[in-house]
């Protein structure tokens, strides 16, 4: 993985920020309609935060939710102190420090106890300014026993020569809780990205992570750390990458079952087309009585790639249950032609065959969400 | 009788092996052909062989189809063409619904593979991943129901009644018929091909001639039912006594 010098990135705060959703190109609009904002869609509330500043942050018919640009939220509660940088070290690398020196915005996210939303919550951060890095910091509470379905589209204007992304996100499911955060991702051959996230998942809390990238990317490094810290707290991380040539892509995630009867289950799904992938997992049981499985998948369809999975299990007690499978592999030949022989040019049973792949059943999302994931996959270019 | 397949003189090779040698037939609009051979004969090579897969290599002579030369076309080509074959034992692809593919085969709209699906109580397999878990029948049916959806003009059926338990003979044998036109009257556009180990499946299916492929070649053309009743008889060794007898 290449270092990145951020000095070479301008501060995304000296971008001007647009008006109105119809200062933006008919391009720019189709893209961000592509991941989710989109007025006719069901939303229980919407971030829309451009470059450096929020553009839009407004509640829709959702009791029991709160939303607020996090430069907002930390004037407006003291108590959010206990949750800022706790569970990102400001230490951990130079790109959390340039967070915590330098903080564009993020959103704010708190949904009150026992409330169930019914539609989910739209975000989007998105780079709209050449050679600028978007510093953000993000934070969601899901309170006992609420329910929160949180969807993230980040993307990049479609011509820039380069772009940044740094996004420190620190998530708190309480007893009882569910978050689903489902990431759609459409980068550009020119952007970075470097997530730092945390996760804190109590008694009974469920987390579920879906990562879906089917585009070009410069490079991404993102190693979440979830901690499950009450009895009978779940988590899954699925992720859904295409990783194409000249892109590096270097995927982790560390979970920490330090609870009784907790459990996890990470899933991998990765095409290479060209670039580098690496597919980390890591589970450490810090308790007994706990369960963690983790599944890596990849599919290469050219030498001129390298795909890495590195899978870790830990555990410090003798009674647990900790596996892992993983596989590389090619296309199988005779399911290609079995679908030219229905009429399929190699390049569209090609197509065919690694969206079949890459279409995880992902349980406990809602049907809408597992659509959306279904569209992405429809329209990225997914032949040779 | 105007020609709708011609194999003239093919010779095929599949890793090296000499699979097909020589074998020459004409398949006339309307007519469904069938072929009898033991495992290992050929029979399969030769269906492969008019579908177009890259791994039957062929060594010489032509297919054509329509009039037109399609030995080098490659098997998308010749299905757009109007050639369908039914697999013996086709892959399962995983996340992949038997409904994605039937829409791929059709230019119709979802209402037909509906209907289809259901005429033949398969329409809950429709959303099922494709040939995961099918039973040999299923495996069938959906085969079938890709084939009627494509629409070809000329079907390969590759051992149709392999697998398939008695209940659902009837059933498959009832959808080829629809398949190659047999209860529509003449004249019929729709051609066949046929190729069978055991030979059941004319108690289902009617032919209009019948081949006995042995190790790569074709040695006798006649009546269907009568060339099966001798193969019940006297077995594929009959076959083989009779060319001795023959002198060939």
């Amino acid at each position: 993985m290449e270092t990145i010098d951020i000095k070479e990135f301008k501060s995304a705060k000296e971008a001007k920020l647009p008006q109105s959703l119809e200062e933006l190109s008919i391009e720019e609009r189709e893209r961000l309609k592509f991941l989710g904002v989109d007025e006719s869609l069901k939303r229980g509330g919407e971030y829309i935060q451009i470059d450096a500043k929020p553009f839009i942050c407004k509640k829709r018919e959702a009791k029991g939710l709160e939303m607020l640009p996090i430069t907002e939220a930390l004037k407006k509660y003291d108590w959010i102190s206990d949750y800022f940088w706790k569970l990102v070290n400001p230490e951990k690398d130079e790109f959390t420090k340039a967070v915590a020196e330098d903080l564009d915005d993020g959103y704010f996210i708190r949904v009150l106890p026992g409330h169930k939303l019914v539609y989910p919550v739209q975000t989007c951060l998105y780079i709209r300014t050449d050679k600028v890095a978007q510093k953000v910091h993000n934070i969601v509470i899901v309170e006992e026993g609420a329910e929160l379905n949180l969807i993230t589209s980040c993307s990049v204007h479609p011509h820039l020569s380069s772009a940044f992304h740094i996004g420190i996100s620190e998530f708190y499911v309480k007893r009882g809780g569910t978050l689903t955060f489902s990431m759609l991702h459409v980068w550009d051959k020119r952007t970075y990205v470097r997530p730092r996230t945390g996760v804190l998942i109590e008694e009974g809390g469920t987390y579920i992570s879906t990562y879906v990238s089917l585009f070009p990317v410069k490079s991404i490094q993102t190693a979440p750390v979830c901690r499950l810290v009450g009895p009978n707290a779940k988590a899954s991380f699925i992720s859904i990458i295409a990783n194409h040539p000249d892109s590096h892509i270097d995927i982790g995630g560390e979970i920490r079952l330090e609870a009784e009867e907790t459990a996890t289950e990470i899933t991998s799904r990765v095409v290479v087309y060209g670039g580098e992938n690496i597919a980390r997992g890591k589970i450490v049981a810090k308790a007994p009585k706990v369960k963690g499985h983790l599944e890596c998948q990849g599919l290469m369809l050219s030498d001129e790639g390298v795909m890495r999975a590195i899978p870790e299990l830990d555990s410090h007690f003798y009674d647990v249950e900790l596996t892992h499978e993983a596989a590389v592999g090619k296309i199988a030949r005779e399911e290609v032609e079995y679908l030219m022989a229905r009429g399929l040019t190699e390049e569209e049973a090609t197509s065919l065959i690694v969206k079949g792949f890459l279409r995880v059943k992902i349980e406990g999302i809602p049907p809408e969400l597992q659509k959306q994931i279904d569209k992405t996959l429809e329209l990225a270019k997914l032949g040779f | 009788m105007e020609t709708l397949l011609e194999i003239k003189d093919l010779w095929v090779e599949i890793e090296g092996r000499k699979v097909l040698k020589g074998v020459s037939l004409k398949i006339p609009v309307g007519q469904t052909h069938i072929i009898f051979g033991r495992n290992g004969s050929g029979k399969t090579s030769l269906l492969m062989s008019i579908m177009g897969f890259p791994a039957y290599k062929v060594l010489h002579g032509k297919i054509i189809f329509k009039g037109e030369d399609i030995t080098q076309l490659p098997p998308y080509e010749r299905a757009k063409r109007g050639i369908g074959i039914m697999f013996q034992r086709p892959p399962t692809i995983r996340g992949v619904k038997l409904r994605e593919i039937l829409k791929l085969c059709s230019k119709e709209n979802g209402v037909k593979i509906e209907e289809l699906a259901r005429s033949f109580t398969f329409e809950k397999f429709l959303d099922r991943e494709i040939n995961k878990g099918f039973s040999g029948g299923e495996i069938k049916k959906s085969e079938l129901l890709q084939l009627m959806i494509q629409n070809p003009d000329l079907v390969l059926l590759d051992e149709p009644e392999s697998g398939v338990d008695l209940e659902n003979i009837h059933l498959i044998g009832q959808m080829i018929k629809k398949l190659l036109q047999k209860e529509t009257h003449r004249p019929r556009t729709k051609s066949g091909l046929i190729i069978t180990h055991t030979g059941f499946i004319l108690q289902y299916v009617t032919a209009d001639l019948g081949y006995v492929i042995m190790d790569g070649e074709i040695y006798c053309e006649g009546n269907p039912l009568e060339i099966f009743e001798a193969i019940q008889k006297y077995g594929y060794e009959g076959c083989k006594n009779c060319l001795k007898r023959c002198g060939i």
